[in-house]
């Protein structure tokens, strides 16, 4: 169990480190890519067209430490990546990491409760139909899985705040601070996932149903409840969970795509728009937070895991 | 199959019928018929996409524009179809590309293991490291709005997939009695791969493709929607619907059409994929 988890933490932390370096070298490009004299863009970023002088500029130039050869800068910006110094946004004048703070609780309220969600909506369908595949419920969930795969978030989204604020005007359409904003798009992000895991819930319990202990704890008198609680659920649980790593994909696209359709105040908005507004610093802290929160999540499922299944801590 | 097609005369529609299974052949058609109205639109002659005509806007579908106006005027019929064409035609692009790299570099890496094939195992890992739009996405970001990036970016992303299933698949054969026999008899490289990996590999790799055309397409029109992927006034299906969302209720059938040909596209490549997703 130990060396299980021990080797498994490795693997994890070597990504964390990939994930560090990929997004730093990006945004090291990024930063040689701006057109123009940069330290002159930077500044009119930061203090408005007409306030921009050569002294701005300087003060900008001396701060990113432009003056530098490409090599040294590279250097320089992996070392200030290491040592935990986002700097700060080019836009707002933050510090990269407050903003990240503000911004990470509300992004991981809105992640979680689409997980909620779809597990809500997506087990009992999968359960429900993989007792009896090839039945009518079975059939119906299947089309629905993939109707509702074929739409990315941001159409469900759409879909979803057509019917509920501009016909029904049951929820608001976009905004934050009550939970009634929190509905709209959580349901976006989590019907998707809901659409994938219902079918894994599925295939699982088809699996574990179709056995033969299964079989057999029937034939020794064990009710149907009894048996799905005591043979069934550990087992089919594990490929469920496994398979939630795959979609953590899923939901950290999702978050960046529907944070910005909803106006939601989180890390993929601020993302999106720093993109937008070429604020560097920010685009490198918010797509580390996203790329590491990816892999800390990984590292979750996978001990998650670990403990359900006790065969594979042995191997 | 090919023993099949030697029996009788048999028309290659008919072949390809009896080859895959109904839900498969559903897809292809449903992307048959996007590829039709795609690059069929234009050659029927028709309005200019970018011809802006102030005076109609938001026109019902009507007789001079068939599938009506959009808020600047524009034939939505001549801009759905240039977005279906620029969406597959980026599609077919980054997979073709993918596919061939892929497997060129997972068969040499499979083949043989040594330096290169842990080499290229780290470069799978360092793409793999974070989620693949936020990838696209940074990439993007250095040269936006631009076509030849989202390709790049996308490509990058798939060829990864395709890489390590070849490459597993092929150490798995390369140790296979089959193969050993084969090389044992002093046949070629080209006849190794023709006769024992190819067949092996066709199926699965096909399977990914499909999948990654749709992968594309999502992640074309996702970065379109938020406003980073491609500019106006290009028509794409992202950029649409984000264009077309504030006049929804004036003329709900405009935002319908983007919508209507993007959840079209990614069902035919799922439902061609055949299997459901791993």
């Amino acid at each position: 169990m130990g060396r299980a988890i021990l080797s498994l933490l490795g693997q994890r932390l070597v990504q964390a480190g990939l994930v560090a370096w990929v997004v730093g070298s990006l945004t090291y490009l990024l930063t040689r890519a701006l057109p123009g004299d940069m330290s002159f863009r930077i500044a009119a970023g930061r203090y408005g067209y007409e306030q921009v002088n050569a002294e701005a500029a300087a003060a900008v130039q001396q701060e990113l430490g432009l003056d530098q050869s490409p090599l040294a800068a590279y250097l320089q910006w992996l070392m200030d990546l290491a040592s935990f110094d986002l700097g700060r946004s080019l836009v707002s004048g933050e510090t990269v990491v407050q903003e990240l703070s503000h911004q990470l609780g509300h992004s991981l309220s809105l992640a979680l409760t689409a997980v909620v969600m779809a597990l809500v909506l997506g087990l009992p369908l999968g359960l429900a139909s993989g007792l009896r595949p090839g039945r009518w419920l079975d059939r119906v969930s299947l089309a629905l899985a993939l109707g509702l795969r074929s739409l990315p978030p941001f159409v469900v989204g759409i879909a979803l705040v057509v019917l509920f604020s501009l016909t029904l005007h049951w929820l608001p359409a976009a905004g934050h601070g009550s939970l009634s904003h929190l509905w709209l798009p959580s349901l976006a992000l989590g019907l998707g996932l809901a659409a994938v895991s219902s079918r894994v819930a599925r295939n699982a319990m088809a699996d574990v149903a179709g056995s033969d202990y299964y079989a057999f704890s029937r034939l020794k008198g064990l009710t149907g409840w009894q048996t799905l609680r005591r043979h069934g659920l550990r087992n089919l649980s594990v490929p469920v969970v496994a398979f939630l790593g795959v979609q953590l994909v899923y939901l950290i696209e999702g978050v960046v795509v529907i944070e910005s359709l909803f106006a939601w105040p989180g890390i993929g908005h601020a993302l999106v728009h720093a993109v937008v507004a070429r604020d560097v610093p920010m685009i490198q802290g918010t797509a580390l937070v996203l790329g590491l929160g990816f892999v800390l999540l990984n590292t979750l499922v996978d001990i998650a895991t670990l403990l359900l299944d006790p065969r594979r801590r042995l191997a | 199959m090919k023993t099949l097609t030697r029996q009788g005369p048999m028309t290659p529609l008919l072949a390809l019928r009896r080859r895959l299974p109904a839900s498969r052949m559903l897809g292809l058609c449903l992307l048959v018929g996007l590829m039709l109205f795609g690059w069929g639109v234009p050659l029927l002659g028709g309005a200019d996409p970018y011809a802006q005509d102030l005076m109609h806007t938001l026109e019902a579908p009507g007789a001079l524009h068939p599938l009506g106006t959009d808020h600047l005027g524009r034939s939505l019929l001549a801009r759905t179809a240039e977005a279906v064409r620029l969406s597959l035609g980026l599609a077919f692009l980054s997979v073709a590309s993918a596919v061939t790299i892929g497997l060129v570099l997972g068969v040499a890496a499979g083949w043989r293991r040594g330096w290169g094939d842990r080499l290229l195992g780290a470069l799978a890992d360092c793409v793999l490291a974070l989620p693949g739009l936020l990838l696209v996405l940074m990439l993007a970001a250095i040269a936006p709005g631009s076509f030849w990036t989202l390709y790049l970016g996308i490509s990058l992303v798939l060829w990864v997939e395709v890489f390590r299933l070849v490459r597993s698949v092929t150490q798995g054969l390369m140790a296979s009695p089959q193969v050993q026999a084969s090389r044992l008899l002093g046949f070629g490289r080209v006849y190794l791969f023709r006769r024992h990996l190819w067949p092996a590999l066709r199926p699965q790799v096909m399977t990914l493709a499909a999948f990654g055309a749709a992968t594309a397409i999502l992640a074309v029109s996702s970065l379109g929607f938020v406003s980073i992927g491609l500019r106006p006034p290009t028509a794409e299906l992202g950029l649409m619907m984000t264009e077309l969302f504030p006049y929804y209720q004036e003329a709900p059938w405009a935002l319908a059409q983007p919508v209507l040909a993007l959840f079209l596209m990614v069902l035919g490549f799922i439902l061609l994929a055949g299997e459901e997703p791993k």
